[in-house]
């Protein structure tokens, strides 16, 4: 493809972990190829033939946004800024390989002639005494992704100083709660927040942040639109507070990691939260819920949530009321995913109006039936109501059952696992 | 084992696929992986954790990538309950895969989610197992709070996308903290460490904290490792003899036969017995029975006297 495409502009491998067998793609470009503005390789695994690479960049002068993979070394990564000083979007390679004081000179030399950086991804395994080659660059950033580095609140704290411009801010929970505080201190700006856990998948971990650094963004960052927050304890008192310093928000994705936890200071249901939530942020687009939450959630959620346009579910709700609640009164709901919630046929029902409005409906390992899917797809032709099942799950069960609306028929290309009623 | 790619959806299972098959390897017990020479990394991941690359499918949306299922936690705005493989454009199906092996049954009892079974009805969440993959269709008929029952390792959740799952996985951030505080320790009193013997089959922990010296911790890793050892090297090649003899024994901290190693908080693999003992306790985060003849440059004592002895 890259010997056939002269003016090619742009690269973009996507994010799917692309296994490839070589580095030799890099050398398909010839010496004539100049054009190129975006070469992301980001998520390849193996190594790149790092000459036909610097050649690449340094000929490409309209290069704005180069991504990295991890087999990038930071000396490297030096020798192509020297020649690349116009990007505007970086994404390092591996930032953590030894380092002797004249190199890193020359890699904070050469970063900060980057004076139209603002966008800077990477950071793999990002050591904090390196950090400080950053600090020029900082001035202009407004969009730093450290979720590949795992840094500690103090190495975030002295980053976060020099970046005043920061409006999107990505990082691992290992900055803890503290590291949350230096981000209300130092970025007023904020508007995009996204918080993963490190250790996801170990419940023994005490590390990781909680409610207090939540409250401590909101406190500092009144612009704050966009969150992403994944911890291990929420109370509902606190996001109550968090919303009232940033009633803006458009976008509300919180997981509580143990699925089903309540207040862990009052251990009532996480309701009042989520229904602080959606009284006050009427802009809100989406919503990702988690905690233990009763129908009551699905009744505020119902009642207020009115630009909704995305919902998500998982280990949820008491009964077919809640998500009645939700198809009854989100008008403007377009994609609903629902999982381990105790929502049956007449949940599933009580859509039935709407989902030829919606874009999909998702429903796995709820209380739906064959019969209530046969039903639906039976009222409603123009939907394509497809169900998987599980092995050795009981006959009647509709394990996963997905709803969308289409005008081409069923489709032609379905697996065998996967019935279309 | 070829029933994540029948429910494959689009017949896309990407990087899961190779974590499968790492993963049915551990299944007959053997544990290759981990005997494996792994000098300088910072250690495999945990069991649990492959376990949840396999369980988590991606799988790709289909048709004109205008329909969405799941997407998740990183880029283009995708949603982050059911993890999908793939960025940008199109958005990954979530499967909540059951199927594999159940990780560790742990208990998701009251007790830490603080969460108690107010009603009779708890519903639980669809667990790791491999029998009976319908989640208990406990009523809720208006009854139960969504209560986890059992702490299990829940397939697909927490909703994070694979590719940050696998990117990870595989290089797990070294979280240390100012004071030293190395992840091995859970709780004060206590320091348990995992003890990897080439060749053995699987691997061994103990409490750095009940030994007091060198000696004391030589001692009692020959005596949970010489099963693994006994008639290696007889001329009969039985294993097991007669009981522990005295020139089977192994000396770990001056043998030549194996070199016993730690990895450090670092992640460096050092020789065990350098640095005084409460400082190495310190610092350990694992250890590592190591052949000597894989040891080289590690351990110059172990191959001198392996020169010496042939």
């Amino acid at each position: 493809m890259i010997e056939e495409e002269m003016n090619l502009t742009e690269l973009d491998i996507q994010e799917n972990g692309i296994d490839d067998k070589g580095g030799s793609w890099l050398s398909c470009f010839p010496e004539s190829f100049t054009s190129l503005e975006v070469l992301n390789f980001a998520n390849l695994s193996s190594d790149i033939n790092f000459d036909a690479l610097e050649r690449l960049v340094g000929r490409c002068k309209s290069m704005r946004v180069l991504k990295l993979n991890r087999s990038v070394s930071l000396e490297q990564l030096q020798r192509l800024l020297v020649n690349a000083p116009q990007l505007a979007e970086l994404g390092t390679g591996s930032f953590s390989e030894e380092l002797t004081f004249r190199q890193y000179v020359e890699l904070e030399s050469a970063l900060s002639n980057c004076q139209n950086m603002h966008t800077l991804y990477g950071l793999w395994d990002a050591k904090g005494i390196y950090l400080p080659a950053l600090y020029p660059v900082c001035t202009h950033l407004t969009f730093l992704n450290l979720s590949y580095a795992a840094l500690r609140s103090d190495e975030l704290a002295k980053l976060l100083a020099h970046c005043p411009r920061l409006k999107r801010l990505w990082v691992l929970d290992t900055v803890e709660d503290k590291g949350l505080e230096a981000v209300g201190l130092n970025c007023p700006l904020l508007e995009e927040l996204r918080v993963f856990p490190a250790d996801p998948f170990d419940e023994e971990i005490i590390h990781g942040v909680t409610e207090a650094g939540f409250v401590a963004v909101s406190f500092g960052c009144p612009r704050l639109h966009y969150v992403l927050y994944f911890c291990r304890q929420m109370t509902n008192a606190a996001v109550a507070t968090i919303v009232q310093n940033c009633p803006d928000f458009t976008h509300f994705r919180l997981c509580i990691m143990n699925p089903g936890q309540p207040d862990y200071i009052t251990n009532e249901p996480m309701d009042e939260a989520f229904g602080a939530v959606v009284k006050t942020c009427t802009k809100l687009q989406r919503l990702s819920v988690s905690g233990r939450l009763t129908d009551l959630t699905f009744e505020y959620i119902g009642r207020y949530a009115k630009n909704l346009e995305t919902l998500s579910v998982a280990f949820a709700g008491s009964s077919d009321w809640g998500m009645q609640c939700v198809m009854g009164g989100c008008s403007k709901l377009r994609k609903l995913e629902i999982r381990d919630c105790p929502f049956g046929n007449a949940a599933l029902l009580s859509g039935l109006e709407k989902y030829e409005s919606m874009r999909s409906l998702w429903m796995s390992a709820c209380n739906v039936t064959m019969n209530g899917c046969r039903l639906l797809a039976r009222e409603m032709p123009r939907l394509n109501v497809e169900v998987m099942k599980e092995d050795g799950s009981d006959d009647s069960q509709a394990d996963k059952v997905y709803v969308y609306r289409s005008i081409a028929g069923p489709r032609r290309d379905a697996p065998p696992s996967v019935l279309t009623l | 084992m070829s029933k994540p790619i029948e429910h494959d959806y689009i017949g896309l299972s990407e990087q899961q696929l190779p974590s499968m098959e790492k993963s049915s390897d551990k299944k007959d017990g053997l544990h290759l992986k981990d005997t494996e020479l792994r000098l300088g990394l910072p250690g495999s991941e945990s069991p649990e954790r492959e376990d949840h690359d396999q369980n988590v499918l991606s799988l790709k949306s289909f048709v004109s990538g205008a329909k969405r299922g799941f997407s998740d936690a990183l880029d283009g705005g995708g949603n982050w309950v059911f993890s999908g493989g793939s960025g940008g454009g199109t958005e990954g199906l979530f499967s909540p895969r059951r199927g594999g092996k159940n990780n560790g049954g742990k208990d998701l009892s009251g007790s830490d989610s603080g969460s108690v079974l107010k009603d009779g009805a708890a519903r639980k969440p669809s667990v790791v197992q491999e029998k009976k993959p319908q989640v208990a269709a406990t009523s809720s008929h208006g009854n139960g709070n969504i209560a986890p029952a059992s702490k299990a390792q829940v397939v697909g959740w927490p909703p994070i996308r694979s590719f940050r799952k696998n990117t990870m996985a595989s290089h797990p951030p070294k979280n240390d903290d100012g004071d030293g505080n190395a992840e091995a320790k859970l709780g004060s009193g206590c320091l348990y460490v995992k003890v990897s013997m080439d060749g053995a089959p699987y691997l061994r922990k103990v409490d750095l904290k009940i030994y007091g010296s060198y000696k004391e911790l030589s001692s009692a890793l020959e005596k949970m490792f010489s099963c693994f050892t006994i008639g290696q090297c007889g001329s009969h090649g039985v294993s097991g003899g007669d009981g522990l003899s005295e020139s089977r024994l192994i000396d770990l901290l001056h043998g030549s036969e194996y070199v016993l190693t730690y990895e450090d908080k670092d992640g460096d693999w050092m020789l065990v017995g350098d640095v005084p003992w409460e400082m190495f306790t310190d610092s350990c985060k694992r250890l590592r029975i190591m052949k000597s003849t894989e040891a080289i440059g590690l351990a110059p004592r172990a191959m001198e006297k392996c020169k010496n002895r042939t």
